[in-house]
Protein backbone atom coordinates (compact mmCIF):
# COMPACT_ATOMS: atom_id res chain seq x y z
CA UNK A 1 0.00 0.00 0.00
CA UNK A 2 1.57 3.24 -1.13
CA UNK A 3 1.59 6.09 1.35
CA UNK A 4 -0.33 9.17 0.23
CA UNK A 5 1.93 12.14 -0.41
CA UNK A 6 2.25 14.45 2.58
CA UNK A 7 0.32 17.73 2.71
CA UNK A 8 3.31 19.49 4.22
CA UNK A 9 6.90 18.31 4.06
CA UNK A 10 10.38 19.57 4.72
CA UNK A 11 13.39 18.47 2.72
CA UNK A 12 16.83 18.85 4.30
CA UNK A 13 15.61 21.90 6.15
CA UNK A 14 18.21 23.87 8.08
CA UNK A 15 17.25 27.04 9.96
CA UNK A 16 19.76 29.60 11.14
CA UNK A 17 19.71 32.67 13.38
CA UNK A 18 22.74 34.72 12.34
CA UNK A 19 25.54 32.25 13.06
CA UNK A 20 23.53 29.91 15.26
CA UNK A 21 22.04 26.86 13.59
CA UNK A 22 18.77 26.12 15.37
CA UNK A 23 17.48 23.35 13.10
CA UNK A 24 19.80 20.95 11.31
CA UNK A 25 18.89 19.10 8.15
CA UNK A 26 15.38 17.98 9.03
CA UNK A 27 13.26 16.05 6.53
CA UNK A 28 9.75 15.38 7.75
CA UNK A 29 6.33 14.88 6.21
CA UNK A 30 2.89 15.59 7.65
CA UNK A 31 -0.09 13.88 6.01
CA UNK A 32 -3.41 15.61 5.57
CA UNK A 33 -5.90 15.37 8.45
CA UNK A 34 -3.40 14.21 11.01
CA UNK A 35 -2.15 15.72 14.25
CA UNK A 36 1.62 15.80 14.41
CA UNK A 37 3.43 16.49 17.67
CA UNK A 38 6.92 17.92 17.92
CA UNK A 39 8.55 17.19 21.27
CA UNK A 40 11.95 17.77 22.81
CA UNK A 41 13.68 19.76 25.54
CA UNK A 42 13.76 23.57 25.57
CA UNK A 43 16.03 24.98 22.89
CA UNK A 44 15.92 21.81 20.78
CA UNK A 45 14.72 23.71 17.72
CA UNK A 46 11.14 22.45 17.58
CA UNK A 47 9.61 25.93 17.78
CA UNK A 48 12.03 27.31 15.20
CA UNK A 49 11.18 24.38 12.94
CA UNK A 50 7.48 25.19 13.34
CA UNK A 51 8.14 28.83 12.45
CA UNK A 52 9.88 27.87 9.22
CA UNK A 53 6.65 26.17 8.11
CA UNK A 54 4.79 29.48 7.66
CA UNK A 55 7.84 31.63 6.99
CA UNK A 56 7.65 33.40 10.34
CA UNK A 57 11.24 32.38 11.07
CA UNK A 58 12.63 34.70 8.41
CA UNK A 59 11.15 37.68 10.27
CA UNK A 60 13.52 37.09 13.20
CA UNK A 61 16.85 38.91 13.23
CA UNK A 62 19.28 37.04 11.02
CA UNK A 63 16.76 34.29 10.35
CA UNK A 64 17.20 32.29 7.14
CA UNK A 65 16.91 28.72 5.93
CA UNK A 66 18.30 26.27 3.45
CA UNK A 67 16.40 23.28 2.13
CA UNK A 68 12.78 23.16 1.13
CA UNK A 69 9.34 23.26 2.67
CA UNK A 70 6.68 21.79 0.41
CA UNK A 71 2.97 22.50 0.75
CA UNK A 72 1.14 20.08 -1.53
CA UNK A 73 4.39 19.68 -3.41
CA UNK A 74 5.00 23.39 -3.96
CA UNK A 75 8.06 25.00 -2.37
CA UNK A 76 6.74 27.74 -0.08
CA UNK A 77 10.10 29.48 -0.24
CA UNK A 78 9.83 29.72 -4.02
CA UNK A 79 10.37 33.18 -5.43
CA UNK A 80 6.79 33.44 -6.66
CA UNK A 81 5.24 32.69 -3.29
CA UNK A 82 4.08 35.67 -1.24
CA UNK A 83 4.67 35.06 2.47
CA UNK A 84 1.50 37.00 3.25
CA UNK A 85 -0.61 34.82 0.97
CA UNK A 86 1.11 31.71 2.31
CA UNK A 87 0.30 32.60 5.91
CA UNK A 88 -3.37 32.70 4.98
CA UNK A 89 -3.02 29.04 3.95
CA UNK A 90 -1.01 28.02 7.02
CA UNK A 91 -2.48 29.39 10.23
CA UNK A 92 -0.64 29.70 13.52
CA UNK A 93 -1.56 29.88 17.20
CA UNK A 94 0.95 30.93 19.82
CA UNK A 95 1.89 29.98 23.34
CA UNK A 96 0.19 32.97 24.93
CA UNK A 97 -3.27 33.96 23.70
CA UNK A 98 -2.92 36.98 21.41
CA UNK A 99 -6.37 38.43 20.77
CA UNK A 100 -6.21 41.90 19.23
CA UNK A 101 -7.06 44.07 22.25
CA UNK A 102 -8.76 46.87 20.34
CA UNK A 103 -11.12 44.55 18.49
CA UNK A 104 -14.35 42.86 19.49
CA UNK A 105 -14.70 39.09 19.57
CA UNK A 106 -16.39 39.23 16.16
CA UNK A 107 -13.71 41.46 14.62
CA UNK A 108 -10.94 39.26 15.94
CA UNK A 109 -12.35 36.26 14.12
CA UNK A 110 -13.02 38.33 11.00
CA UNK A 111 -9.56 39.96 11.02
CA UNK A 112 -7.91 37.47 8.68
CA UNK A 113 -10.90 37.34 6.36
CA UNK A 114 -10.99 41.08 5.87
CA UNK A 115 -7.49 40.94 4.44
CA UNK A 116 -8.87 39.30 1.34
CA UNK A 117 -11.15 42.17 0.48
CA UNK A 118 -14.70 43.02 1.43
CA UNK A 119 -17.28 40.33 1.80
CA UNK A 120 -21.03 40.63 2.16
CA UNK A 121 -22.02 40.99 5.80
CA UNK A 122 -24.08 37.80 5.75
CA UNK A 123 -21.21 35.73 4.46
CA UNK A 124 -18.88 37.18 7.09
CA UNK A 125 -21.41 36.44 9.84
CA UNK A 126 -21.63 32.88 8.63
CA UNK A 127 -17.88 32.31 8.59
CA UNK A 128 -17.43 33.91 12.01
CA UNK A 129 -20.13 31.68 13.48
CA UNK A 130 -18.73 28.56 11.83
CA UNK A 131 -15.19 29.35 13.02
CA UNK A 132 -16.34 29.99 16.57
CA UNK A 133 -18.36 26.77 16.52
CA UNK A 134 -15.38 24.84 15.21
CA UNK A 135 -13.28 26.36 17.98
CA UNK A 136 -15.90 25.27 20.56
CA UNK A 137 -16.43 28.86 21.66
CA UNK A 138 -19.72 29.80 19.98
CA UNK A 139 -22.04 28.85 22.84
CA UNK A 140 -20.04 30.94 25.29
CA UNK A 141 -19.80 34.11 23.20
CA UNK A 142 -22.78 34.14 20.83
CA UNK A 143 -24.59 36.74 22.94
CA UNK A 144 -21.64 39.13 23.21
CA UNK A 145 -19.88 39.08 19.87
CA UNK A 146 -19.35 42.83 20.06
CA UNK A 147 -17.69 42.65 23.49
CA UNK A 148 -13.95 43.21 23.81
CA UNK A 149 -11.88 40.09 23.27
CA UNK A 150 -10.07 40.93 26.50
CA UNK A 151 -13.24 40.20 28.47
CA UNK A 152 -12.68 36.48 27.83
CA UNK A 153 -10.74 34.11 30.10
CA UNK A 154 -7.29 32.89 29.05
CA UNK A 155 -8.63 29.58 27.77
CA UNK A 156 -11.43 31.31 25.87
CA UNK A 157 -8.94 33.76 24.40
CA UNK A 158 -6.85 30.87 23.14
CA UNK A 159 -9.90 29.27 21.51
CA UNK A 160 -10.68 32.66 20.01
CA UNK A 161 -7.18 32.70 18.51
CA UNK A 162 -7.81 29.25 17.09
CA UNK A 163 -11.11 30.49 15.61
CA UNK A 164 -9.26 33.46 14.14
CA UNK A 165 -6.61 31.27 12.56
CA UNK A 166 -9.09 28.81 11.02
CA UNK A 167 -11.54 31.46 9.77
CA UNK A 168 -9.69 31.93 6.44
CA UNK A 169 -9.83 28.13 5.97
CA UNK A 170 -6.13 27.36 5.99
CA UNK A 171 -4.87 23.93 4.96
CA UNK A 172 -2.52 23.60 7.89
CA UNK A 173 -2.71 24.90 11.47
CA UNK A 174 0.48 25.31 13.47
CA UNK A 175 0.14 25.30 17.25
CA UNK A 176 3.12 26.51 19.28
CA UNK A 177 2.62 25.16 22.81
CA UNK A 178 -1.01 26.30 22.74
CA UNK A 179 -1.77 25.17 26.29
CA UNK A 180 1.41 26.31 28.03
CA UNK A 181 -0.31 29.28 29.69
CA UNK A 182 -3.65 27.59 30.45
CA UNK A 183 -5.06 25.82 33.49
CA UNK A 184 -5.95 22.09 33.32
CA UNK A 185 -9.57 22.77 32.33
CA UNK A 186 -8.56 25.09 29.51
CA UNK A 187 -5.88 22.63 28.42
CA UNK A 188 -8.36 19.78 28.20
CA UNK A 189 -10.76 21.79 26.05
CA UNK A 190 -7.98 22.74 23.63
CA UNK A 191 -6.86 19.12 23.40
CA UNK A 192 -10.37 17.95 22.60
CA UNK A 193 -10.57 20.73 20.05
CA UNK A 194 -7.32 19.70 18.37
CA UNK A 195 -8.72 16.22 18.00
CA UNK A 196 -11.87 17.63 16.36
CA UNK A 197 -9.97 19.99 14.08
CA UNK A 198 -8.03 17.28 12.33
CA UNK A 199 -11.16 16.39 10.38
CA UNK A 200 -10.67 19.60 8.42
CA UNK A 201 -7.05 20.56 8.89
CA UNK A 202 -3.54 19.23 9.09
CA UNK A 203 -2.13 20.08 12.48
CA UNK A 204 1.43 20.44 13.70
CA UNK A 205 1.67 21.00 17.43
CA UNK A 206 4.74 21.81 19.50
CA UNK A 207 4.37 20.69 23.08
CA UNK A 208 6.42 20.34 26.23
CA UNK A 209 3.85 18.03 27.67
CA UNK A 210 4.45 14.44 26.65
CA UNK A 211 1.10 13.21 27.92
CA UNK A 212 -0.42 15.81 25.63
CA UNK A 213 1.55 14.54 22.65
CA UNK A 214 0.50 11.00 23.48
CA UNK A 215 -3.15 11.99 23.88
CA UNK A 216 -3.73 14.11 20.80
CA UNK A 217 -1.24 13.21 18.11
CA UNK A 218 -1.04 10.64 15.33
CA UNK A 219 2.69 11.06 14.78
CA UNK A 220 5.40 12.31 17.07
CA UNK A 221 8.81 13.67 16.16
CA UNK A 222 11.52 14.04 18.77
CA UNK A 223 13.94 16.95 18.39
CA UNK A 224 17.21 17.27 20.22
CA UNK A 225 19.92 19.92 19.78
CA UNK A 226 18.47 21.07 16.51
CA UNK A 227 18.30 17.64 14.95
CA UNK A 228 15.24 15.50 14.40
CA UNK A 229 16.23 12.31 16.23
CA UNK A 230 13.24 10.12 15.58
CA UNK A 231 9.80 10.36 14.02
CA UNK A 232 6.99 7.87 13.75
CA UNK A 233 3.49 6.92 14.81
CA UNK A 234 2.88 8.27 18.30
CA UNK A 235 2.15 4.85 19.76
CA UNK A 236 5.44 3.48 18.48
CA UNK A 237 7.47 6.49 19.69
CA UNK A 238 6.01 6.21 23.16
CA UNK A 239 6.05 2.43 23.53
CA UNK A 240 8.94 1.25 21.40
CA UNK A 241 11.29 4.09 20.49
CA UNK A 242 14.18 3.03 18.32
CA UNK A 243 16.59 5.65 19.59
CA UNK A 244 18.06 5.57 23.06
CA UNK A 245 17.84 9.37 23.40
CA UNK A 246 14.14 9.32 22.56
CA UNK A 247 13.53 6.74 25.23
CA UNK A 248 15.60 8.66 27.75
CA UNK A 249 13.61 11.84 27.08
CA UNK A 250 10.23 10.15 27.12
CA UNK A 251 10.93 8.36 30.36
CA UNK A 252 12.02 11.64 31.92
CA UNK A 253 15.72 10.92 32.32
CA UNK A 254 16.63 14.31 30.80
CA UNK A 255 15.04 17.35 29.30
CA UNK B 1 6.22 40.78 70.59
CA UNK B 2 8.86 43.45 70.82
CA UNK B 3 10.00 42.74 67.30
CA UNK B 4 6.53 43.04 66.00
CA UNK B 5 6.19 46.43 67.60
CA UNK B 6 9.50 47.57 66.15
CA UNK B 7 8.41 46.44 62.70
CA UNK B 8 5.15 48.25 62.98
CA UNK B 9 6.92 51.37 64.18
CA UNK B 10 9.31 51.26 61.22
CA UNK B 11 6.44 50.74 58.85
CA UNK B 12 4.56 53.71 60.26
CA UNK B 13 7.67 55.85 60.05
CA UNK B 14 8.23 55.04 56.38
CA UNK B 15 4.59 55.53 55.41
CA UNK B 16 4.66 58.81 57.34
CA UNK B 17 7.71 59.98 55.40
CA UNK B 18 6.07 59.10 52.10
CA UNK B 19 2.91 60.99 53.03
CA UNK B 20 5.07 63.98 53.97
CA UNK B 21 6.76 63.80 50.57
CA UNK B 22 3.39 63.78 48.82
CA UNK B 23 2.22 66.78 50.84
CA UNK B 24 5.39 68.71 50.05
CA UNK B 25 5.07 67.81 46.37
CA UNK B 26 1.43 68.78 46.06
CA UNK B 27 1.38 71.81 48.35
CA UNK B 28 2.93 74.30 45.90
CA UNK B 29 0.48 73.28 43.22
CA UNK B 30 -2.50 73.70 45.53
CA UNK B 31 -1.09 76.99 46.76
CA UNK B 32 -0.71 78.29 43.20
CA UNK B 33 -4.25 77.28 42.31
CA UNK B 34 -5.67 78.78 45.47
CA UNK B 35 -3.71 82.00 44.99
CA UNK B 36 -4.85 82.29 41.40
CA UNK B 37 -8.47 81.76 42.29
CA UNK B 38 -8.31 84.25 45.17
CA UNK B 39 -6.57 86.98 43.20
CA UNK B 40 -7.89 86.28 39.73
CA UNK B 41 -11.48 85.14 40.15
CA UNK B 42 -12.57 88.63 41.18
CA UNK B 43 -11.73 90.06 37.77
CA UNK B 44 -13.26 87.17 35.88
CA UNK B 45 -16.53 87.81 34.17
CA UNK B 46 -18.20 86.78 30.95
CA UNK B 47 -16.78 89.91 29.37
CA UNK B 48 -13.27 88.86 30.28
CA UNK B 49 -13.53 86.07 27.70
CA UNK B 50 -15.32 88.05 25.00
CA UNK B 51 -13.95 91.60 25.19
CA UNK B 52 -10.76 93.37 24.27
CA UNK B 53 -8.42 95.06 26.71
CA UNK B 54 -9.18 98.66 27.67
CA UNK B 55 -6.65 101.47 28.11
CA UNK B 56 -4.86 101.78 31.45
CA UNK B 57 -6.94 103.58 34.04
CA UNK B 58 -10.24 102.17 32.85
CA UNK B 59 -11.68 99.05 34.43
CA UNK B 60 -13.26 96.07 32.68
CA UNK B 61 -12.10 94.74 29.37
CA UNK B 62 -11.05 91.21 28.51
CA UNK B 63 -8.48 88.97 26.87
CA UNK B 64 -10.49 87.67 23.90
CA UNK B 65 -7.59 88.50 21.59
CA UNK B 66 -5.15 86.44 23.68
CA UNK B 67 -7.48 83.46 24.01
CA UNK B 68 -8.02 83.40 20.25
CA UNK B 69 -4.29 83.94 19.67
CA UNK B 70 -3.36 81.02 21.91
CA UNK B 71 -5.92 78.78 20.22
CA UNK B 72 -4.68 79.72 16.74
CA UNK B 73 -0.99 79.34 17.48
CA UNK B 74 -1.28 76.19 19.58
CA UNK B 75 -3.71 74.76 17.02
CA UNK B 76 -1.35 75.36 14.11
CA UNK B 77 1.57 73.99 16.13
CA UNK B 78 -0.42 70.84 16.95
CA UNK B 79 -1.50 70.40 13.34
CA UNK B 80 2.16 70.22 12.31
CA UNK B 81 3.76 68.87 15.48
CA UNK B 82 1.47 65.95 16.32
CA UNK B 83 1.59 64.14 12.94
CA UNK B 84 5.31 64.76 12.55
CA UNK B 85 5.99 63.61 16.10
CA UNK B 86 3.87 60.47 15.70
CA UNK B 87 5.53 59.68 12.37
CA UNK B 88 9.01 60.11 13.77
CA UNK B 89 8.15 58.08 16.87
CA UNK B 90 6.65 55.34 14.74
CA UNK B 91 9.80 55.18 12.64
CA UNK B 92 12.19 54.90 15.56
CA UNK B 93 10.00 52.28 17.24
CA UNK B 94 9.67 50.20 14.07
CA UNK B 95 13.33 50.47 13.04
CA UNK B 96 14.98 50.88 16.45
CA UNK B 97 18.45 49.75 15.44
CA UNK B 98 18.95 52.09 12.50
CA UNK B 99 21.37 54.99 12.74
CA UNK B 100 18.63 57.46 11.88
CA UNK B 101 16.46 56.16 14.75
CA UNK B 102 19.32 56.29 17.24
CA UNK B 103 20.33 59.80 16.17
CA UNK B 104 16.78 61.17 16.22
CA UNK B 105 16.10 59.58 19.61
CA UNK B 106 19.21 61.24 21.02
CA UNK B 107 18.38 64.60 19.45
CA UNK B 108 14.79 64.43 20.69
CA UNK B 109 16.02 63.81 24.22
CA UNK B 110 18.36 66.77 23.95
CA UNK B 111 15.54 68.90 22.56
CA UNK B 112 13.24 67.88 25.41
CA UNK B 113 15.84 69.16 27.83
CA UNK B 114 16.54 72.37 25.94
CA UNK B 115 15.19 75.55 27.57
CA UNK B 116 12.27 76.76 25.51
CA UNK B 117 13.73 80.24 25.17
CA UNK B 118 16.49 78.74 23.05
CA UNK B 119 13.86 77.40 20.70
CA UNK B 120 12.33 80.87 20.63
CA UNK B 121 15.65 82.43 19.66
CA UNK B 122 16.10 79.80 16.98
CA UNK B 123 12.66 80.47 15.52
CA UNK B 124 13.53 84.16 15.58
CA UNK B 125 16.67 83.68 13.47
CA UNK B 126 14.89 81.23 11.20
CA UNK B 127 11.73 83.20 10.50
CA UNK B 128 11.50 86.60 12.17
CA UNK B 129 14.97 87.79 11.15
CA UNK B 130 14.37 86.76 7.54
CA UNK B 131 10.86 88.03 7.10
CA UNK B 132 11.71 91.13 9.19
CA UNK B 133 8.35 90.66 10.86
CA UNK B 134 7.19 89.22 14.17
CA UNK B 135 4.39 86.82 13.38
CA UNK B 136 2.03 84.22 14.75
CA UNK B 137 3.51 81.86 12.19
CA UNK B 138 6.93 82.16 13.82
CA UNK B 139 5.31 81.59 17.21
CA UNK B 140 3.59 78.45 15.96
CA UNK B 141 6.84 77.20 14.46
CA UNK B 142 8.57 77.59 17.81
CA UNK B 143 5.76 75.76 19.61
CA UNK B 144 5.74 72.98 17.00
CA UNK B 145 9.50 72.55 17.44
CA UNK B 146 8.88 72.04 21.14
CA UNK B 147 6.06 69.58 20.56
CA UNK B 148 7.68 67.31 18.01
CA UNK B 149 10.29 65.73 20.29
CA UNK B 150 7.78 65.32 23.10
CA UNK B 151 5.23 63.59 20.89
CA UNK B 152 7.92 61.56 19.18
CA UNK B 153 9.35 60.10 22.39
CA UNK B 154 5.91 59.37 23.89
CA UNK B 155 4.81 57.65 20.69
CA UNK B 156 7.97 55.59 20.56
CA UNK B 157 7.74 54.46 24.17
CA UNK B 158 4.06 53.58 23.85
CA UNK B 159 4.60 51.60 20.67
CA UNK B 160 7.39 49.70 22.37
CA UNK B 161 4.87 48.71 25.05
CA UNK B 162 2.72 46.86 22.50
CA UNK B 163 3.62 43.20 23.01
CA UNK B 164 5.71 41.67 20.25
CA UNK B 165 3.38 38.66 20.31
CA UNK B 166 0.56 40.85 18.97
CA UNK B 167 2.64 41.87 15.98
CA UNK B 168 3.53 38.21 15.34
CA UNK B 169 -0.10 37.18 15.60
CA UNK B 170 -1.05 39.69 12.91
CA UNK B 171 1.83 38.69 10.63
CA UNK B 172 0.96 35.00 11.09
CA UNK B 173 -2.58 35.79 9.94
CA UNK B 174 -1.16 37.09 6.69
CA UNK B 175 -1.14 40.81 7.50
CA UNK B 176 1.39 42.78 5.45
CA UNK B 177 3.88 44.63 7.62
CA UNK B 178 2.44 48.11 6.99
CA UNK B 179 -1.00 46.90 7.92
CA UNK B 180 0.29 45.21 11.05
CA UNK B 181 1.92 48.47 12.05
CA UNK B 182 -1.08 50.65 11.33
CA UNK B 183 -4.11 48.62 12.29
CA UNK B 184 -2.66 46.52 15.09
CA UNK B 185 0.38 48.19 16.65
CA UNK B 186 -0.51 51.86 16.22
CA UNK B 187 -4.17 51.17 16.92
CA UNK B 188 -3.33 49.43 20.19
CA UNK B 189 -1.06 52.27 21.31
CA UNK B 190 -3.43 55.00 20.11
CA UNK B 191 -5.16 55.96 23.38
CA UNK B 192 -1.78 56.53 24.99
CA UNK B 193 -0.53 58.49 22.00
CA UNK B 194 -3.62 60.70 22.12
CA UNK B 195 -2.97 61.35 25.82
CA UNK B 196 0.68 62.13 25.19
CA UNK B 197 -0.17 64.49 22.35
CA UNK B 198 -2.78 66.34 24.39
CA UNK B 199 -0.31 66.72 27.24
CA UNK B 200 2.26 68.10 24.81
CA UNK B 201 -0.36 70.54 23.52
CA UNK B 202 -1.19 71.56 27.09
CA UNK B 203 2.47 72.12 27.85
CA UNK B 204 3.19 74.37 24.88
CA UNK B 205 -0.06 76.27 25.49
CA UNK B 206 1.55 77.59 28.65
CA UNK B 207 4.90 78.48 27.08
CA UNK B 208 5.91 82.13 27.19
CA UNK B 209 9.57 82.25 26.28
CA UNK B 210 9.34 80.84 22.73
CA UNK B 211 6.66 83.42 21.89
CA UNK B 212 8.55 86.46 23.19
CA UNK B 213 10.73 86.81 20.11
CA UNK B 214 8.31 85.33 17.64
CA UNK B 215 4.63 86.18 18.08
CA UNK B 216 5.65 89.12 20.24
CA UNK B 217 2.17 89.71 21.60
CA UNK B 218 -0.33 92.34 20.64
CA UNK B 219 -3.00 94.59 22.06
CA UNK B 220 -5.26 93.97 19.13
CA UNK B 221 -7.47 91.25 17.89
CA UNK B 222 -5.83 89.58 14.91
CA UNK B 223 -6.46 86.52 12.79
CA UNK B 224 -3.55 87.15 10.47
CA UNK B 225 -0.72 84.69 10.94
CA UNK B 226 1.77 87.05 9.32
CA UNK B 227 1.43 89.65 12.03
CA UNK B 228 2.20 89.75 15.74
CA UNK B 229 -0.44 87.98 17.76
CA UNK B 230 -1.44 87.95 21.39
CA UNK B 231 -1.29 84.81 23.52
CA UNK B 232 -2.40 84.18 27.09
CA UNK B 233 1.07 83.62 28.57
CA UNK B 234 2.36 86.78 26.85
CA UNK B 235 -0.58 88.76 28.16
CA UNK B 236 0.12 87.54 31.67
CA UNK B 237 3.76 88.54 31.26
CA UNK B 238 3.00 91.98 29.85
CA UNK B 239 0.34 92.90 32.37
CA UNK B 240 2.16 91.46 35.37
CA UNK B 241 5.27 93.50 34.61
CA UNK B 242 3.28 96.67 33.95
CA UNK B 243 3.08 99.60 36.34
CA UNK B 244 -0.67 99.72 37.06
CA UNK B 245 -2.58 97.90 39.78
CA UNK B 246 -5.49 97.15 37.41
CA UNK B 247 -3.02 95.52 35.05
CA UNK B 248 -1.85 93.24 37.83
CA UNK B 249 -5.43 92.25 38.55
CA UNK B 250 -5.81 91.57 34.87
CA UNK B 251 -2.67 89.41 34.83
CA UNK B 252 -3.98 87.28 37.70
CA UNK B 253 -7.24 86.71 35.91
CA UNK B 254 -5.45 85.86 32.63
CA UNK B 255 -3.19 83.43 34.48
CA UNK B 256 -6.27 81.76 35.93
CA UNK B 257 -7.76 81.40 32.44
CA UNK B 258 -4.50 79.95 31.17
CA UNK B 259 -4.36 77.38 33.92
CA UNK B 260 -7.99 76.47 33.31
CA UNK B 261 -7.22 75.92 29.60
CA UNK B 262 -4.27 73.68 30.48
CA UNK B 263 -6.30 71.78 33.06
CA UNK B 264 -9.14 71.21 30.61
CA UNK B 265 -6.63 69.81 28.10
CA UNK B 266 -5.09 67.52 30.72
CA UNK B 267 -8.54 66.39 31.77
CA UNK B 268 -9.42 65.68 28.15
CA UNK B 269 -6.24 63.62 27.92
CA UNK B 270 -7.40 61.56 30.88
CA UNK B 271 -10.90 61.12 29.54
CA UNK B 272 -9.55 60.06 26.15
CA UNK B 273 -7.92 57.02 27.73
CA UNK B 274 -10.55 56.29 30.31
CA UNK B 275 -11.68 52.70 30.38
CA UNK B 276 -8.72 51.59 28.27
CA UNK B 277 -5.78 49.62 29.60
CA UNK B 278 -7.81 48.86 32.67
CA UNK B 279 -8.77 45.36 31.69
CA UNK B 280 -5.77 43.14 31.66
CA UNK B 281 -5.30 40.44 29.06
Amino acid sequence: MAEPPPRLATVHLTAVYGKFTAVKDVSLGFRANTVNALIGPSGCGKSTFLRTLNRMHELSDGGWITGKVLLDGEDIYGSRVSPMQLRRRIGMVFQKPTPFPTMSIYDNVAAGLRLNGRRPRGELDEIVERSLRDAALWEEVKDRLQASALALSGGQQQRLCIARSIAPRPQVVLLDEPTASLDPGGTQRIEELVFELKKDYTIVIVTHNMQQAARVSDTTSFFYMGAMIESGPTRQIFTAPREERTEAYITGRFG
Amino acid sequence: MNRKRLRRWKSNLMVGLMIAAVVVAVAPLLFILLNLVVKGAGSLSFGFFTRMPVPAGETGGGVAHAIVGTLIMVGMAALVGVPLGIGAGLFSAEFPGTRLAKASRFLADVMNGTPSIVVGVFAWTLIVARTKQFSALAGSAALAMLMIPMVMRTTEELIKLVPHSLREAALALGYPRWRTTVSIVLRTALPGIVTGSLLAVARVAGETAPLLFTALGSQFFSLSVNEPMAALPLTVFQYATGPYEEWHQFAWAAALVLIIVVMVLSLAARLATRGRFTRHG
